[in-house]
């Protein structure tokens, strides 16, 4: 943990205006995403649950800044990516790629497989015509296509084949790093699977760095060696992924884990269901902001907002039962320690 | 358990439909019926066949290009399959109810929650308004939304997606069917509000004594609900039994390969199962075991035979060679394989 992390993202904020009225006039904010902050070492899987409107894939984008973040600076090897000039961010776009969700709006249906391809490798003006095909051909073959498909269109592909050539897309420049929103959670059980495989395979090999945002924690467990939760745009719990499985502090992470059904039906657990739905981003409760769904909660969690604060070494959790200022208050309240998962 | 008697009998039902291509064939000759009170799980993946299995049901495939084209569906010893279309209006929503995956879409964004729900017993006859009225606002109760008399009034788009899929539950409940149809009822929401509108079925199951069937591809959700399951592949049942057999003992090596394909999140597995190659599109092959060219322990015979259902224990059968007695050495095999 001493050397420079690969990326480092420091109190990330996005706040998208509503409009309303004949003139358009601002009303209000969607704080989408409010003061991310996390680093991903060289080499390692961060993945970040949560669900819908949670920005997490808010977050994804704005790494890349295919979203303009309102607030916040994104480090990739110690420069900031949040003052590139268009050029410079368009050089440094050929280290960090994205795969996205949907293998179906992702690829252009008028292009073959093989333009699709060699796109990013033209715009970053990267070897040439022959070269270009060659590579092609190598990584369709590298995520488990053959060489002859590079001449299909992509309805003529299932969507774990779909997916693949996404992934391949995400490879051509030879990134460092890559950013999956969702790539799994359009696909098949048996398809998921093989598409899971092959992304460790490809980490091995080609000793990528992934953030993987998806809503399965499952997924996420398989896949990640760190994991952040996060919750109305914040991070609530940042730690290893056998920690958090095992030992979640944070309420919402030990609630949003009950939730998940497990395929054994003989398997007795203790679920906490959560009251209610998740507030609406453009007007979120005041002080913790899980403080509406929260079993646990104290007066002192309306007031103030808990930070995200390291309680163990390397687990990170924003809650006042973890704070010097819920401690003070939960004398005589039931530790979450007892909930078991 | 067995001894009571079926709500739902399908026998041998086959549905296709007649595209440019010719007859495709969606759901291939499946049986499976639901007793009285239980939970059915009907699991697959995409385009196995298990959404139009429960659209024939409700009589709802679409004619052309869709038909049901043998077979028969029995509910309550009633034959459907031969009903008019104004019997069939007298069933939907009286005997037997749906619920959708799509909870934004399936109600009328430009009527009030109220007369959505006062519809269905003012149309089945059940009472006046003034009935219907106290009825629907009891159904929102019962599904545990709050405020029950000020959402009678609201629109859909003023709810949630949760509150909505519970809008829809207490619909469907409305005339307090005997059987309820859920198809991925729970795919579009969080896993939060997925586990309350689990709880809420759960409990309607139990209190109401409606049986469920549960249509879903996420094999968490049946082993949580369901009491007995049916595997679905390319439009064949290909395995069926009870939820903790069918978990704990999986026969047919797609469900084996389904099971193990999803990754647990109690523990850490290093890498995952899974199954090689696609689903197959309905109607690709016309010959032999469907699974036949994915599965790991396929034979010649596979390629050549289709498969029956073999039973392989009480309540328990599976559509695989591997369960023909007279395969004997295949079935030594298998042990060693699967240990």
């Amino acid at each position: 943990m001493t050397t420079e992390p690969l990326l480092r993202v420091e109190n990330l904020k996005k706040h998208f205006p509503l409009r309303g009225g004949v003139l358009g006039k601002e009303i209000g904010q969607v704080k989408a995403v409010e003061g991310v902050s996390f680093t991903v070492q060289k080499g390692e899987t961060l993945g970040i649950v949560g669900e819908s409107g949670c920005g997490k894939s808010t977050t994804g984008r704005m790494l890349l800044r295919l979203i303009e973040p309102t607030e916040g600076d994104v480090y990739f090897e110690g420069k900031n990516v949040t003052d590139l000039s268009k050029t410079d961010l368009r050089k440094m776009r050929r280290d960090m790629q994205m795969v996205f969700q949907d293998p179906f709006a992702s690829l252009n249906p008028r292009h073959t497989v093989e333009k699709i391809l060699e796109e990013p490798l033209k715009v970053h003006g990267i070897g040439s015509p022959a070269e270009r095909k060659k590579r092609v051909r190598e990584l369709l073959e590298i995520v488990g296509l053959s060489s002859y498909h590079a001449k299909r269109y992509p309805h003529q592909f299932s969507g774990g084949q779909r997916q693949r050539i996404g992934i391949a897309r995400a490879l051509m420049t030879r990134p460092k790093l890559i950013i999956a929103d969702e790539p799994v959670s359009a696909l098949d059980v048996s398809i998921q699977s093989q598409v899971l495989n092959l992304m460790q395979d490809l980490q091995n090999e080609f000793g990528l760095t992934y953030i993987v945002i998806a809503h399965d924690l499952g997924v996420v467990r398989h896949i990640s060696d760190r994991v952040g939760v996060m919750y109305l745009g914040k991070m609530v719990e940042l730690t290893t992924s056998e920690r958090l499985y095992d030992m979640p502090l944070h309420p919402y992470t030990q609630a949003l884990l009950s939730a998940v059904p497990i395929p054994d039906p003989t398997f007795e657990k203790d679920s906490i269901v959560l009251q209610g739905d998740i507030p609406s981003p453009s007007n979120p409760p005041s002080g913790c902001t899980f403080h509406t769904r929260c079993p646990f909660k104290m007066d002192v969690c309306e007031q103030k907002v808990p930070l995200l604060q390291e309680q163990e070494e390397g687990h990170y959790v924003a809650c006042h039962l973890y704070s010097k200022d819920g401690q003070a208050a939960s004398q005589n309240i039931d530790k979450p320690e007892e909930v078991k998962i | 358990m067995s001894t009571k008697k079926p709500v739902l009998q399908v026998k041998g039902l086959r549905v296709s439909f007649f595209t440019d291509d010719g007859e495709v064939p969606a759901v291939d000759d499946i049986d499976f019926y639901v007793r009285e009170g239980e939970v059915l799980g009907i699991v697959g993946e995409s385009g196995c066949g298990k959404s139009v299995t429960s659209l024939s049901v409700m009589g709802l495939i679409p004619n052309p290009p869709g038909k049901i084209v043998a077979g028969e569906i029995k509910l309550n010893g009633e034959e459907l399959t031969s009903a008019s279309e104004k019997r069939m209006r007298q069933i939907r929503g009286n005997d037997v109810a749906m619920i959708f995956q799509e909870p934004m879409t399936s109600l009328n964004p430009l009527f009030t929650i109220g007369s959505q729900l006062m519809d269905a017993t003012l149309i089945h006859k059940k009472g006046n308004k003034k009935q219907a009225k106290k009825r629907a606002i009891d159904m929102l109760k019962l599904v545990g939304l709050p405020r029950a008399e000020e959402l009678m009034n609201e629109y859909p788009h003023q709810l949630s997606g949760g509150m909505r899929q519970r809008v829809m539950i207490a619909m469907a409940m409305v005339c307090d069917p005997k059987l309820l149809i859920a198809d991925e009822p729970t795919t579009a929401l969080d896993v939060t509000i997925q586990a309350q509108i689990l709880k809420l079925m759960k409990r309607l199951n139990i209190e109401l004594n409606t049986a469920i069937m549960l249509i879903t591809h996420d094999l968490g959700v049946v082993a949580e609900t369901c009491e007995r399951v049916v595997v679905m592949y390319a439009g064949k049942v290909v395995e069926n039994g009870d939820a903790v057999d069918i978990f704990k003992d999986p026969q047919h090596p797609y469900t084996r390969g389904l099971i193990q394909s999803v990754p647990d999140m109690r523990h850490k597995k290093q890498r995952l199962y899974s199954i090689p190659g696609n689903v197959p599109r309905p109607g690709s092959i016309k010959q032999g075991c469907r699974f036949a060219a994915r599965c790991e322990f396929a034979f010649d015979r596979c390629l050549q035979e289709d498969p029956p259902l073999y039973k392989t224990a009480e309540g328990h059968s599976t559509r695989c060679f591997l369960f023909d007695n007279q395969e004997g050495k295949v079935n030594d095999n298998r042990a060693t394989v699967t240990s």
